[in-house]
């Protein structure tokens, strides 16, 4: 979290009562999130907006919503797509279903935007054939992953890919239901 | 790239010397032969001992005998009588309780700690010895030399070298509180089992080293797949391989001089053979595909190994020195984990038909495959060191248990840890003579 010295507060304090009021008298509200409007106009708390504290404990600010959040304000989310962090897998496949690619477009795009920010990916396979070669295949599913963020500008020293193999299921259980939770890939997010 | 999360693997690494005396893995036969050979062994003669002993020689060998299959040992409540010598023995009296052949024997002490195993193996329709052996042992390697006399026995009547005095590795993983992966090396009726290396991270894949002297395994404590080669007797171990991306899947050379293994870091799972003398490494396979699990053959000429080149995982066949893989499975939709038997002509495997996983086995030169077993989710087959028995991995409901089958599939039995799951079994090699 960003510390603002007393005076930008205030000098934020008084922008924002600043556009409040002259918000109280138009149709247009200056939040991103659009879904803040209301009839009257008035500036109001909605997701895009973040509270600063001040030190003091005293008067809290909102600030604006084109204000950037942090990464890991972003990471903690859990509305976002970028809560979605387990991509899963056909049986013996590294493919990416349409809408994991998707998810996997934001995850990807998000990285590339936050520098600070690193994925571990880590690969598993379900515990049917050989232990060595779900290793290669948990590996093979940790790479396509790790393509897609890259294509989305995410830079190679920013993600980390292993595979588990079938080392650690999520689940145990030697149904389809167990076998599918199990064939998958996790982003595990560090931020600096 | 730095590493992200520094989980450190807490690891224990212990000596041969913390044996546990009790059986680590319970042996239960659960296939028997028809036909096999009915031997009397009687319990051995310890009246001229002043201690007593800490394991049942005749017991141990009886109980080695019957897991092969080949032979079914007489119930001790059963026998008509307690000979200790050959001269002691009246035929007609064994051969009225259906036996083919009887062992005798007795146990004296040359020193403390010191003792005289002496044994004869007799054949009751001809009435005459076939062996007799004296064995000097000490107290801490009975169980060995009862293994031993299993050994001599077997090869006697059989024709071919026992394989009962050597030893398994596997991995065991216990799922109480926290994950823990224990790293054992136990006889092969189940005792003495000691463990190796005990980590909060997976290990896998181990492989014994040619004299029986070292294990090369794989782990994650350092968060990501590695080899090590570890000496059992010191201890000692080291990192032999820790590129980016997958190190695994070790293989020794017959001569011990080099290691097969896989390594991702050149942009996918490919094959190398390490000098393990001058670390040169040199590539095998070049290809998009996944290509793991290396074996090598018996002169240590050629290396088999899986990769799905073909869509699916089948066998290939590469000269150790490189070139051209040919494919060398054909039928079933998966063929992986191979090992190759000790004269080269066979090779076991994971077989999937059906989304099924059994073990079966390949005669090389005619292509002919057998399924071994029954089991649905079978897996690391390894055959012993006389090519006659394959010990292999299977799960039943949640736990891991290992099974040792006769290549011919008639006999089977079962080994299983109360404690936890045990997976990826190796048989070792024999032992080396002292």
């Amino acid at each position: 979290m960003k510390q603002y010295s007393l005076t930008s507060k205030l000098y934020l304090l008084v922008v924002v009562a600043f556009f409040v009021n002259a918000c109280a008298t138009t149709q247009d509200v200056s939040v991103a999130d659009e879904s803040a409007q209301t009839e009257t106009g008035v500036l109001v708390e909605s997701d895009g907006v973040i509270s600063i504290t001040d030190d003091d404990g005293g008067a809290s600010a909102s600030a604006f919503s084109d204000e950037p959040m942090t990464a890991q304000q972003m990471l903690d989310q859990s509305d976002s797509i970028l809560a979605s962090r387990t991509i899963y897998f056909e049986y013996n496949s590294a493919k990416l279903s349409d809408e994991t690619l998707s998810i996997l477009e934001a995850h990807g795009a998000f990285i590339a935007e936050n520098g600070n920010v690193e994925v571990r990916l880590e690969g598993h396979a379900d515990e049917r054939g050989s232990r060595e070669y779900n290793i290669a295949l948990g590996d093979r599913r940790a790479q396509t992953v790790r393509r897609v963020l890259l294509l989305q500008g995410a830079s190679t020293d920013q993600i980390d890919t292993v595979s588990y193999g079938e080392e650690q299921p999520a689940v145990s259980g030697q149904t389809e239901e167990a076998w599918a939770e199990n064939r998958r890939v996790e982003l595990i997010y560090q931020v600096r | 790239m730095k590493l992200l999360f520094k989980y450190p693997g807490i690891i224990l690494i212990l000596t041969l010397m913390s044996a546990s005396v009790n059986a680590a893995l319970t042996i239960q036969i659960t296939q028997g032969v028809e036909g096999a050979l009915p031997i009397a062994i009687v319990p051995f003669d310890t009246s001229r001992l002043d201690v007593e002993l800490p394991a049942d020689v005749a017991e141990i060998v009886a109980n080695d005998l019957n897991r092969s299959g080949i032979f079914k040992s007489m119930d001790r409540q059963k026998l008509p009588a307690q000979p200790h010598y050959s001269t002691q023995v009246l035929y007609p009296r064994w051969r009225t309780a259906g036996q083919e052949y009887l062992v005798v024997g007795r146990i004296s002490q040359k020193s403390p700690g010191q003792y005289d195993i002496e044994f004869q193996l007799l054949d009751v329709l001809k009435q005459k010895q076939l062996a007799g052996y004296r064995i000097p042992v000490k107290k801490r390697g009975l169980r060995s030399s009862a293994h031993e006399i299993s050994d001599l026995i077997y090869e006697k009547i059989t024709g071919t070298r026992g394989a009962f005095n050597t030893r398994i590795a596997y991995v065991r993983s216990q799922r109480d509180e926290a994950r823990k992966y224990i790293l054992q090396v136990a006889d092969t009726d189940g005792f003495n089992a000691q463990t190796i290396l005990e980590s909060d991270q997976p290990l896998m894949s181990p492989s014994w080293s040619p004299t029986g002297q070292s294990l090369a395994y794989v782990s994650f404590e350092n968060d990501r797949p590695e080899v090590f080669v570890q000496h059992l007797k010191s201890a000692r171990r080291s990192k032999i391989s820790g590129f980016n991306g997958i190190n695994s899947a070790p293989s020794w050379s017959p001569n011990g001089k080099m290691l097969a293994l896989v390594l991702s870091k050149d942009g996918n799972p490919d094959i190398y053979t390490l000098n393990t003398t001058t670390k040169r490494l040199t590539r095998l396979t070049r290809n998009r595909a996944i290509d793991t699990e290396p074996v090598w053959g018996k002169k240590g000429k050629s290396i088999i190994f899986t990769s799905d080149r073909s869509g699916t995982p089948q066998l290939y066949q590469v000269k150790a020195t490189g070139g051209k893989p040919k494919r060398i499975t054909f039928e079933g939709r998966y063929n992986a984990a191979a090992s190759i038997s000790p004269d080269g002509k066979y090779i076991t495997m994971v077989h999937g038909e059906r989304g099924q996983f059994k073990i079966a086995q390949l005669e090389i030169e005619t292509g002919n495959l057998t399924v071994l077993t029954d089991g649905t989710l079978d897996e690391s087959p390894s055959f012993s060191p006389n090519g006659k028995m394959i010990l292999y991995a299977s799960t039943r409901g949640n736990n891991g248990v290992l099974f040792a089958v006769s290549v011919d599939g008639r006999a089977k039995h079962k080994l299983s840890d109360q404690t936890g799951d045990i997976r990826e079994p190796v048989w070792g090699p024999y032992k080396l003579k002292n």
